[in-house]
């Protein structure tokens, strides 16, 4: 099978980048088996999609980037794998991701940090940076990511790749290693807004293993638009704060104008409630993290760590020793918003303020919105090292992204410029399960903006 | 408890509700398999797994709350109860919290000390099972079976309406009874699908106690800064539980007629004591099989005594089955009351019924119990035990006229128990006056 030794070498020949999880003669054995089973009848057939390392596969372990899962192997797939599986794709091994897809760098794995495709001194971004690395160095048309936060949109905008988030309910989560199972969705990156849309019509649809996931047909992608006429794109003026990267307002200055010269229609909007996203977020995904993060205790699956005298003993080594410093922030941090005496004033607090956000969009969205245009994040690509004392700040590169995840509506980012080489991204936020416009657009846009021009 | 004390006593049972597959998976909740052989991902807790909740569950649950009274909530929400244990597969159990399923039921059961109580049941949720942790199995380590993990159960918190071990006793048979009756769990404490934790506290020292079921003990509670902080939060793996009126009013009529309107129609209907009443709507099964025996024509105080005593007595030795089917049972009463067959050969035909099935009147005629009526057979029956009896024929000519007892017997005996004894009895007391 020659097609299965061209995709693994293009993938071996990108080590450097430490994307990819999966031990290079590991892929090989496992994309030649692939792609001798696959049905040459799938909508995919023969296409190598690699997979974010906190999806479960039967072909490869599944340790979400954390020492906790070493060499845990799943007895079962994720929904999305089957689905890519049956579309005749090859999964092309495991892509390494900040642990438990917690971080928006890609250095906070335990198996070592992702390097940038274009400056090896920059993060790719995260969490699914493994995943956006290697479809931005080229070796891969598609990845599949996850998001809670920007997962998936931040390191697409990062490393100059596409990036879809679906409409929560779109793609069925059985099988994505749970985070904040309010928010999780697994995304696509891809090459090209086809490439990524074309896989997620292939993940999407119902599924009666997730009781969260819509009774819905998979997506059907529309055809590229000759013009924009009869949208109407929002441009939220909270995300386009004064401090805002001048590079990045450049390059949306121009996106927004090529929006204008394909007939879209484009009025200022607000979302008032924006600024309260990030506390918001940091609220509800460490709590369900807290609690979904509680079954790695080293009695059923993983390793266990010595130095446990008692059943105690054992939790505090195994989860101590297993666990990242950023996961086991935030299981503190969710424990504490749990708590009894705390609940009121932080979780129920942050469900109020998240269905004020949600409302937000409704709001814009029933005044004739069709969509809503955005940065992506609010500068490229940073140094790696440079946030990773300092959570605040690592946290507020997902200021944009966050509310979609918040609010459950699909976003997807798309490459709209460089500065000094380093790729800038633009967000479409569209309405929930109305992807089809938001691709649309994006077909549109993608087609006429000079995504690799310094902007 | 001591004078000037008084107990007060909340029990919240936990019953595992009938259904072939668990809450929140496909596998099977049969009892006694091998460890860990009924598990999948999702019981097993496994990374990236999701819960599916069981629809016959959720439809047990309702009929359950509706037999009891409660109010069953439109909407109701799942939520995480979080805590740390080796059978815990999740780190948390799936249960409800501040928006159960139903609230605000009552139990009516008869307290041995105050008559007819109405106890409130605060409320009914769903919730799954953890696994079990056996210590005693290997040395020095703990094993886990996670094959009750996913386990569909409800609990029903009753309200501190309990005043003694004995009402409690009398409150929990009560429930174990409506629910077995309305079918939605076998109420079985031995396989760990009944299973009680009581409130108990002393109106003087407000001390809350904790009984557990498991190591059959009673301990204060932790006072509120030790105990446990379950931090529960909705569930966000699944939607909120939403049940139209129509599904709820589609159980309301679907429910059978409960103990109490049963025993009270059946003390009205066929004229039966309270008590009589109160013994054959004990379990539904029994119900059902007195009212067919009845249909099938038997008499109404007839059926009921042979139900308590013989068919009972004989289910109590076969796993509660009534082996002798209705029709059977009513063509042997009718055979009684015809005269065909006396009591005692009855009893013997109703256990050969039993044993082997088949029609009482071909079996009575294969044993030879048919009743002889013909007066002429009978006679001759009676001249042997006088003539075989001359002294104590004397006697009772002298006026000891009890022996006419002895007489009976012997002829019963003679006739090796098939002379009709009302006829056998006439013709004994004619012979005896025209001997003198």
């Amino acid at each position: 099978m020659s097609d299965a030794k061209a995709v693994a070498d293009r993938l071996v020949k990108s080590k450097r980048l430490n994307a990819l999880l999966t031990p290079s003669k590991e892929l090989r054995s496992a994309l030649t088996a692939q792609a001798a089973a696959a049905r040459p009848t799938g909508v995919l057939y023969g296409m190598p999609v690699a997979v974010k390392d906190n999806i479960c596969t039967l072909e490869f372990t599944t340790t979400c980037g954390s020492r906790i899962l070493e060499g845990y192997r799943s007895p079962y797939e994720a929904t999305a794998v089957t689905k890519l599986k049956a579309a005749g794709a090859l999964i092309a091994g495991k892509t390494n991701c900040d642990e438990f897809a917690m971080g928006s760098s890609t250095e906070h794995s335990a198996y070592g940090r992702v390097v940038h495709p274009l400056d090896k001194t920059r993060v790719p971004g995260g969490s699914s940076g493994g995943s956006a690395a290697l479809v931005g160095a080229g070796a891969l048309p598609a990845a599949l990511g996850s998001e809670t936060g920007g997962s998936v949109r931040q390191p697409a905008s990062f490393c100059g790749v596409v990036g879809i988030k679906p409409t929560y309910g779109r793609v069925s989560r059985y099988g994505l290693v749970a985070f904040g199972s309010s928010l999780d969705q697994i995304g696509v990156l891809g090459r090209s807004v086809h490439d990524a849309a074309r896989v997620l019509s292939v993940i999407s649809g119902r599924d009666p293993r997730d009781a969260t996931c819509e009774d819905r047909d998979p997506l059907r992608l529309p055809t590229v638009p000759e013009s924009l006429q009869g949208f109407v794109i929002g441009l939220p003026r909270e995300y386009f704060p004064t401090e805002l990267d001048p590079a990045v307002r450049r390059a949306c200055d121009r996106a927004v104008r090529l929006l204008r010269d394909l007939g879209a229609a484009v009025r200022e909007v607000s979302l008032p409630h924006t600024a309260y996203a990030v506390p918001t977020y940091y609220v509800i995904a460490p709590a369900e993290a807290s609690s979904n993060l509680a079954r790695y205790d080293g009695v059923r699956y993983g390793p266990r760590f010595d130095g446990h005298a008692d059943l105690r003993g054992l939790y505090r080594a195994t989860r101590g020793q297993g666990f990242g410093a950023e996961v086991r922030r935030r299981i503190l941090v969710g424990t504490y918003v749990l708590s009894a005496g705390f609940y009121d004033a932080y979780y129920r607090r942050a469900q109020q303020m998240r269905a004020l956000i949600a409302q937000d969009f409704r709001n814009v969205f029933d005044r004739g919105v069709d969509l809503l245009f955005t940065p992506t994040t609010p500068s490229p690509a940073f140094k790696a090292g440079e946030k990773l004392s300092d959570p605040i700040a690592m946290y507020m590169s997902d200021i944009f992204t966050v509310t979609a995840n918040l609010a459950g509506v699909p976003a997807i980012s798309l490459p709209i410029g460089r500065v000094k080489g380093l790729p800038i991204g633009g967000q479409l936020i569209g309405q929930a399960f109305l992807e089809d416009e938001m691709l649309e657009a994006a077909y549109a846009l993608e087609r006429v903006v000079p995504a690799t021009d310094e902007s | 408890m001591a004078a000037g004390w008084e107990a007060v006593i909340g029990l919240e049972t936990h019953l595992q509700l009938r259904t072939k597959s668990k809450m929140f998976c496909g596998c099977s909740t049969a009892f006694g398999a091998p460890p860990n052989t009924q598990v999948c991902p999702v019981c097993l807790g496994l990374p990236g797994a999701l819960p599916v909740p069981n629809g016959a569950a959720i439809r047990l649950a309702v009929r359950g709350a509706l037999a009891l009274g409660c109010t069953v909530h439109p909407k109701s929400i799942f939520a995480r109860k979080n805590y740390f244990y080796p059978d815990l597969p999740k780190g948390y159990q799936i249960s409800q919290h501040d928006q159960p399923l139903a609230t605000n039921g009552t139990l009516s059961f008869v307290s041995p000390e105050r008559g007819i109580v109405n106890a409130t049941i605060v409320r009914l949720h769903v919730e799954e099972d953890a696994g079990k942790s056996i210590h005693d199995r290997f040395p020095k380590a703990t094993a886990v079976d996670l094959n009750r993990s996913g386990v569909p159960l409800i609990e029903i918190v009753g309200g501190p309406d309990l005043r003694s071990p004995a009402e409690a006793r009398a409150y929990l048979q009560t429930l174990k009874q409506l629910l077995e009756y309305i079918g939605i769990s076998d109420c079985d404490m031995e396989k760990g699908s009944l299973r009680v934790d009581a409130n108990v506290g002393g109106s003087v020292t407000q001390q809350p106690m904790l009984y557990d079921s498991r190591e059959n003990t009673v301990r204060p509670q932790r006072s509120k800064e030790e105990s446990h902080d379950y931090r529960y939060f909705p569930e966000p793996d699944l939607p909120p539980l939403v049940l139209t009126p129509e599904f709820v009013a589609e159980e309301q009529s679907e429910l059978p007629e409960l103990p109490p309107a049963k025993r009270d129609r059946f003390a009205a209907q066929y004229a039966l004591s309270r008590e009589h009443a109160t013994v054959l709507t004990a379990s539904r099964g029994v119900a059902e099989y007195y009212e067919n025996v009845v249909r099938a024509g038997a008499e109404h105080q007839a059926a009921a005594n042979w139900i308590m005593t013989e068919a009972l007595a004989d289910a109590k030795d076969h796993q509660d089955q009534l082996r002798v089917p209705a029709a059977g049972l009513a063509q042997i009463i009718a055979l009684v009351k015809g005269g065909t067959l006396s009591h005692q050969a009855a009893k013997r035909v109703f256990a050969e019924v039993a044993a082997k099935g088949g029609d009482p009147r071909t079996i009575a005629e294969s044993l030879g119990l048919i009743q002889v009526a013909d007066s002429n057979v009978v006679a001759a029956w009676v001249t042997d035990v006088l003539g075989a009896h001359a002294p104590e024929v004397g006697r009772y000519k002298n006026g000891e006229t009890k022996l006419m007892a002895f007489f009976l017997g012997q002829v019963m005996r003679a006739s090796k128990g098939k002379a009709d004894p009302k006829l056998a009895q006439r013709v004994l007391e004619e012979k005896l006056a025209s001997a003198s």
